[in-house]
């Protein structure tokens, strides 16, 4: 049962980096949400620099990558991507396809590489 | 899936809208990538040795993705609780906007805000997309209990998937873990770009990837704050821009 737990300090770690952090957007994103209208150029503005923002995540994911993934050199991490991308586009927009090829083709040049 | 006529019988009553909202989980192909995205996050987890109950608070508790991925590499490569914090709040940033541009979508006007505080929490990348799908063949007064059962959906498929990665992550060679870490910025790349109706949103999209790695450069710490605040000002921009000049 304490492995299930673990100890008490990560899950401190856990609330201070990881739920405050993202609750506080979610909570002011409520708060002064509410007397936004739908069509407004602030919401526009808004949900741009949202959609650019996860943009930097992926890229952060791609540049700086965590884990196992760190061990796939970056050539086939970006090519990956845009080969992904190109199979997306030419399915007119099927985000399974474009993941499929994706993955496929970064599990191939590994394969190829060793 | 298709949901029922919005004059039909079967959106009276909360509790059918919630079933409807629930059951809508199965008819996106998000909610696979959601469950291979966590096993990801459960198998993250487990090597970088946290409990099983850690990775199972964090999925509930957190409830993003590229947070849970950021927190858990961070504090496995060893950076202070500070520094993996800041790290977090500035992914954590997009879920403002997301936030602020879902509600106007479930609110009608006699709702309180304490009846939103549920969805705020389940607001992430996926629940954003899918009301923009889903919301318009909902009637209104139907939205909040429709989107509770989305979330409650979508949130249990991702448990599972923490769970079973967690598990299985003794047995991942590398390999297939990378393959899963892969799946994250395909998954929100496309499904982001699908959702992009606006010259404007493929604009912010493209000047983030491309803007990010310049930022990083700054070594700011707010790295992709900035990034993101510029290319999503510049699409902006043009867009206002095109709109006056159509206008003209």
């Amino acid at each position: 049962m304490s492995d299930f737990i673990g100890d008490w300090h990560a899950l401190v770690v856990l609330l201070v980096a990881g739920v405050i952090p993202n609750q506080i957007w979610r909570l002011l994103g409520l708060w002064f949400g509410s007397g936004l209208d739908e069509g407004s150029d602030l919401l526009m503005w808004v949900k741009a620099v949202a959609t650019a923002i996860l943009a930097g995540v992926i890229a952060q994911i791609l540049v700086q990558p965590p884990g196992a993934l760190a061990s796939v050199p970056w050539g086939l991490r970006y090519g990956a991507v845009a080969v992904g991308l190109a199979a997306f586009l030419a399915t007119r927009h099927s985000i399974f396809a474009g993941v499929v090829v994706g993955e496929a083709f970064m599990l191939a040049g590994k394969w190829w590489l060793g | 899936m298709t949901l029922p006529p919005l004059d039909s019988p079967h959106w009276q009553g909360s509790l059918k809208a919630f079933g409807w909202g629930l059951r809508a989980t199965s008819a996106t192909i998000l909610s696979l990538v959601l469950f291979v995205t966590f096993i990801g996050i459960g198998a993250l987890a487990h090597d970088t040795h946290f409990s099983m109950l850690w990775a199972i608070l964090s999925t509930v508790l957190v409830w993003a993705g590229p947070a849970q991925i950021i927190l858990v590499s961070t504090l496995g490569s060893g950076q202070t609780i500070l520094q993996s914090a800041i790290a977090v709040t500035m992914s954590a940033i997009r879920l403002f906007p997301m936030v602020v541009a879902v509600l106007p979508l479930i609110r009608s006007p006699d709702t309180k805000r304490r009846h939103l505080v549920l969805i705020a929490h389940f607001t992430a990348v996926t629940l954003w997309v899918e009301c923009y799908r889903f919301l318009p063949h909902v009637p209104r007064e139907r939205r909040i209990a429709f989107v509770h059962g989305l979330g409650t959906g979508l949130m249990g498929v991702a448990l599972v998937a923490t769970i079973i990665g967690y598990l299985l992550a003794a047995n991942l060679s590398q390999t297939f873990g990378a393959a899963v870490l892969l799946l994250t910025p395909l998954a929100f790349l496309f499904s982001t770009l699908r959702n992009a109706k606006e010259l404007a949103d493929v604009l912010a999209l493209g000047l983030g990837l491309v803007l990010y790695p310049v930022a990083a450069q700054l070594n700011s710490g707010v790295d992709i704050l900035v990034s993101g605040v510029v290319a999503g000002t510049v699409a902006f921009s043009v867009h206002k821009w095109r709109e006056r000049r159509a206008a003209t």
